[in-house]
């Protein structure tokens, strides 16, 4: 992509028909994202992010306008080229039901890997170290039923980064966590975003989170109010 | 990724609980119900074939042409020879010669005079030679229902309503008055040695049981039949062999336009049986699709509430990189591994009950008080190989049908919103 970019959106506008109305969720969005970055979407609630993140990560297609998203532009994607992109390159964290409750922590974290027919030896030596990245090798077993809110969103981080994939978007990671919790699992984020070069995108009102970061976008009503650099630009690898 | 949803299918009790329990249900009723047709097919032909026509029939051209107005005029004749030639033919068969007849019942009075008549349909078998296996046959002894089986010539069973409507007791005389074989009245004096309850009400009020030696001696029918029954000794019919010997016998040297020539016709041609028989594998279809059809329709529900259960799973699974083609394939996976699970539970149940009623048989005699006594009063059942395999029919299909038109709801909606249904 055009100047080693991951993402870019041209004038990315997302209407939802709503009764007679409509809603622009998005409008005319210009972003974007280099490798390797740990950037967050703040804005008041309904201002877009969970949007925002969803198209980026090819769960959703754009009213108008483009978004390109390592190389694909996700407007044109077919449903299986868009699972492609999701399998191989992204990695997804969710506010909550992040996780299978049928499946034990070590299957959750395998599932993306069984999905790309990683050979069974090697999926066993991505699953343990994902699982020792977020200090949970002794869960393996463990439903999660049986694990706290903030295991569960450790168990979640495991999965997204088990592929290592070249963007991770958390949409709200921390918003079922307590503060102890919210800083344990974002410097795991961050020691992965050193370590592995990955590139994570969030959405967040947390100022935890917003402290971790080293650039924060500002959506309000859809439109990017101030893209500024976070309060932890400085520590830039 | 099957072991993947395996364990899907064993942990997650509401996935897997409901769809085996039905299907399992289905699978089930479909063996069951299949052994037992198999097991009242069977009872029906062998009371057909023990009672009427045997499993082949042996009778003249003539006779045969219109059976059922019992052309005695065209009855076998040189009937030990024929035997003799069957035998040779067939020894694996018992072969009897029987002569239906009909005829006025007359009773009298003290002086000798005609106190009352009755029309009269009778079967002549062979009731006195030592071993001969009529008596069996038609299950004299169970059918019995006042006085004794006939034990000297001149004795007869009369239907105990006709013997009731003509005020006789057991060893009151009566004279039949019927036609002789060459024409010419006939009368025969012969004394009632007990009454006898067919459970089928044109039997009970007019049938009668002769010996053949006495009917053959008043008909003038020596050496003469109406017609000669085999049947094979383990009672059980075999539509092949029936056929192939009929085949064989019938393409005997005689000269096809003699109209008195035997010919023999096997058990499935006579009336009523040809649907019995030769239709049994439709029926068996019929079944299989109407239980496939109501599992299908079932499985379909239950896939849905399924499906909207797990629209969040679907969606974190999509989320995942999981495309939606794999998603649908990996329900109908599912509902592979349910529909086998579920069969198999289903089947073993079935054949344990279709095996108890086959070794053992429910005895429902108490129920059927007043119904056919010619019916064997045992629920039977009878386990083919393909009982083994009928289960699975409607088990596996109803399971994958259910599942692939419920499961399209993974098509049907945008991943971020099955995605969305799943937070709220
Ligand atoms: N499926 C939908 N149909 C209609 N409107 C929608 C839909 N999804 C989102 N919206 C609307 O689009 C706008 C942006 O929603 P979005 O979820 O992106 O906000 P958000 O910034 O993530 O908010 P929050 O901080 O509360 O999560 C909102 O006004 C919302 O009501
Ligand atoms: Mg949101």
């Amino acid at each position: 992509m055009e100047n080693g970019m991951l993402i870019k959106t041209t004038d990315l506008t997302k209407v939802y028909p709503m009764g007679g109305q409509s809603i622009t969720a998005l409008d005319k969005v210009n972003l974007s994202f280099a490798k390797g970055e740990f950037a967050g979407l703040v804005g008041p609630s309904g201002s877009g992010k969970t949007t925002l993140l969803n198209i980026l990560g090819s769960l959703d297609v754009p009213t108008r306008g483009s978004a390109e998203v390592l190389g694909e532009k996700i407007e044109t994607l077919t449903h299986r080229k868009a699972a492609e992109l999701r399998n191989h390159h992204i990695g997804f964290i969710f506010q909550t039901f992040n996780l299978l409750p049928v499946y034990t922590v070590y299957e959750n974290v395998e599932f993306p890997l069984l999905l790309l027919g990683m050979a069974p030896a090697a999926r066993r030596r991505a699953v343990l170290a994902a699982l020792e990245w977020v200090h949970l090798s002794d869960r393996a077993r463990s439903r999660p039923a049986q694990l706290s809110g903030g295991q569960c969103q450790r168990v979640a981080i495991a999965r997204a980064v088990v592929k290592k994939p070249d963007l991770v978007l958390a949409d709200e990671p921390t918003a079922n966590l307590d503060a102890e919790n919210s800083h344990h699992i974002l410097h795991t984020m961050a020691d992965i975003n050193r370590d592995l070069g990955t590139t994570f995108l969030f959405s967040t009102h947390d100022d935890k989170v917003i402290s971790h970061l080293r650039r924060k976008i500002t959506l309000i009503d859809g439109r990017v109010a101030k893209d500024e650099p976070g309060p932890a630009a400085e520590k830039r690898p | 990724m099957i072991r993947f949803l395996t364990k899907g299918i064993l942990r997650d009790r509401s996935r897997s609980l409901f769809p085996i329990l039905i299907v399992a249900a289905g699978a089930f009723l479909t063996v069951a119900f299949y052994c037992y047709i198999q097991g009242a097919e069977i009872n029906v032909v062998r009371s057909s074939a023990n009672l009427r026509f045997g499993h082949v029939r042996v009778m003249t051209a003539a006779y045969a042409a219109e059976a059922d107005q019992i052309p005695n005029d065209a009855a076998l004749t040189g009937v030990e020879a024929l035997k003799e030639k069957l035998r040779t033919l067939a020894p694996e068969m018992d072969w009897v010669a029987r002569i239906q007849f009909g005829g006025l019942l007359d009773v009298p009075d003290a002086g000798g005079e005609t106190r009352i008549q009755a029309p009269a349909a009778g079967m002549a078998v062979d009731l006195l030679t030592p071993g001969s296996i009529e008596p069996g046959l038609l299950n004299l002894e169970r059918i019995l229902v006042r006085g004794r089986l006939p034990q000297r010539a001149g004795e007869v069973l009369i239907g105990d309503e006709l013997a009731r409507k003509l005020g006789l007791e057991p060893g009151a005389p009566v004279t039949l008055v019927g036609s002789a074989m060459h024409g010419g009245m006939s009368m025969a004096n012969l004394a009632v040695a007990g009454t006898i309850r067919f459970g089928i009400q044109a039997m009970d009020r007019t049938g009668i049981i002769a010996d053949l030696a006495d009917i053959r001696g008043a008909l003038d029918m020596e050496d003469a039949a109406g017609e000669v029954l085999g049947l094979f000794r383990d009672g059980i019919y075999v539509h092949e062999r029936a056929k192939a010997l009929a085949a064989a016998f019938n393409a005997g040297p005689a000269a096809p336009s003699d109209s008195f020539r035997p010919v023999m016709q096997t058990l499935a041609q006579q009336p009523g049986l040809d649907i019995m028989i030769e239709k049994m594998g439709l029926f068996t279809a019929i079944l299989v699709l109407v239980f496939l059809l109501a599992m299908s329709l079932v499985q379909w529900n239950a896939g849905l509430i399924g499906t909207l259960r797990r629209h969040g799973e679907f969606g974190l699974r999509l989320a995942l990189g999981e495309s939606k083609d794999r998603a649908y394939l990996s329900l109908l996976g599912e509902a592979v591994i349910i529909g086998l699970i579920g069969s198999a539970i289903g089947t073993a149940l079935g054949l344990a009950l279709a095996y108890y009623l086959q070794a053992h048989g429910i005895d429902v005699s108490g129920m059927m008080k007043n119904m056919s006594f010619l019916m064997d009063p045992i629920l039977r059942a009878k386990i083919t190989p393909f009982a083994f395999a009928v289960g699975f029919v409607p088990g596996l299909l109803a399971s994958v049908i259910g599942t692939a038109i419920a499961g399209r709801a993974i098509y049907k909606r945008r991943t971020a919103t099955l995605f969305k249904e799943l937070e709220t």
